[in-house]
C-alpha cells in the first residue's frame, strides 16, 4: 500500500496523544491542515491496509494489575524447534522472537500478577532444562519514534 | 488509581480500539449507557494516572517497510543510566527504550533501545548514532537482529473486577 506525505503526517501526529475532546479528529485535522472527514477516511484506509494495527488507548497493563517481563534463553540450535514449541504453548507468552545471539530466544511474559511471571518462567526452566533470564522493565524512556516524513 | 467497574467496562470496550467516527467518545458512551462527558472525564483521569499511556495509532513496522529490527543493548554506568536513557529514548528513530537489570556474568547490558530500518545498513547506521551519543559512557554494546517472529499475540489485559 502506498502512503503519501499527508498519510505520513497523520501517522506521526497520531503516534502522539489524541486530545480528549468531543471531536478529537477535527482538532487533529485542523493542526494538519486537512479536514475531519479526510482524516477519518485516511485513518480507516491506513488501518485496512495494515499500516496501523490499532487506533485507541494504550493501557499500562501494570497499572491495571498485570505484569510483564522480557525473558531470554540460550537454546542449543538442535533443540530450537522443540523449545520454541514448549515456550509458545504457554498462553502467557505474548511475543517471541528469534534473535542473532547466543541468547537466541527472546519473549515477553504477560501475566495478571508479578508472582506469576516467576512461576511461568520457572515452569519453562523445568520443562526445557534451560535457564530463563529475566529482564523486567525498571524504567521506560520517552518514545520518540517517528516515521520519516 | 483505583479502577471501578465502570472504568473496567470502558477499558474492555476500547481495548480493541476506538471507533473511527467524528465523535468516538460519544459512540463509546452510547454503547455503555454513559454520557460523553463521563467517558471523556474517566479517560482523562486514567490518562493522568498513567493507566492510559496515550490514545494513539500503533504502527506496523513491517507494513511500513521497516522489516529489519535490531535490539541494541548497552552497558552504561548505573548512576548515569537515567540521564543517558532519556537521551537515547528521545532519538526519533528509537521506538522503545528501557532500563533493565543486568544478568551477570552472562549479560552486562542494562539499556535496551529498539531500532527499525529497511535494510541492515540502515539499522547499523542507527546503532552507530546511538554509539556516538553514548561515547565512552557505554562500556560495551551489541545489537541483536531479529531473525523471525516465533509468536505474536495481542496484549491481554487483566480483567479482574
Amino acid at each position: 500500500m502506498d502512503i503519501d506525505a499527508l498519510d505520513r503526517a497523520i501517522l506521526n501526529r497520531l503516534h502522539e496523544d489524541l486530545p480528549l475532546v468531543p471531536r478529537p479528529f477535527a482538532a487533529v485535522a485542523a493542526e494538519l491542515g486537512t479536514d475531519e472527514a479526510e482524516l477519518l477516511a485516511r485513518l480507516a484506509r491506513l488501518r485496512a491496509g495494515g499500516i496501523i494495527t490499532r487506533f485507541g488507548p494504550f493501557f499500562d497493563a501494570e497499572a491495571l494489575g498485570g505484569a510483564f517481563c522480557l525473558c531470554a534463553m540460550a537454546v542449543p540450535p538442535e533443540r530450537f524447534e522443540e523449545v520454541m514449541t514448549r515456550v509458545n504453548a504457554h498462553p502467557e507468552v505474548a511475543h517471541n522472537y528469534e534473535r542473532d545471539h547466543s541468547l537466541n530466544m527472546w519473549f515477553v511474559l504477560a501475566t495478571e500478577t508479578r508472582e506469576e511471571i516467576d512461576a511461568v518462567a520457572d515452569r519453562i526452566e523445568e520443562e526445557t532444562g534451560l535457564d530463563v533470564f529475566r529482564f523486567p522493565k525498571l524504567r521506560e524512556f520517552f518514545i520518540g519514534f517517528r516515521v520519516a516524513a | 488509581m483505583r479502577l471501578d467497574a465502570t472504568d473496567r467496562a470502558l477499558i474492555a470496550e476500547t481495548q480493541a480500539g476506538l471507533p473511527l467516527v467524528p465523535a468516538p467518545f460519544a459512540e463509546v458512551a452510547e454503547r455503555l449507557g454513559l454520557s460523553e462527558d463521563e467517558v471523556i472525564r474517566r479517560m482523562g483521569a486514567m490518562r493522568a494516572a498513567g493507566v492510559i499511556r496515550r490514545i494513539a495509532a500503533a504502527p506496523n513496522h513491517y507494513a511500513l517497510g521497516l522489516g529489519f529490527n535490531g535490539m541494541t543493548v548497552w552497558d552504561v554506568a548505573d548512576e548515569r543510566a537515567e540521564e543517558l536513557g532519556a537521551q537515547v529514548g528521545a532519538l526519533d528513530f528509537v521506538s522503545h527504550c528501557y532500563l533493565r537489570p543486568r544478568a551477570l556474568p552472562h549479560w552486562p547490558y542494562n539499556l535496551f533501545a529498539m531500532v527499525h530500518g529497511t535494510s541492515r545498513a540502515e539499522v547499523d547506521e542507527k546503532r552507530a548514532t546511538i554509539r556516538a551519543l553514548l561515547g565512552p559512557a557505554s562500556a560495551a554494546d551489541e545489537m541483536l537482529l531479529s531473525r523471525r517472529i516465533l509468536k505474536k499475540t495481542g496484549l491481554r489485559l487483566a480483567r479482574k473486577e
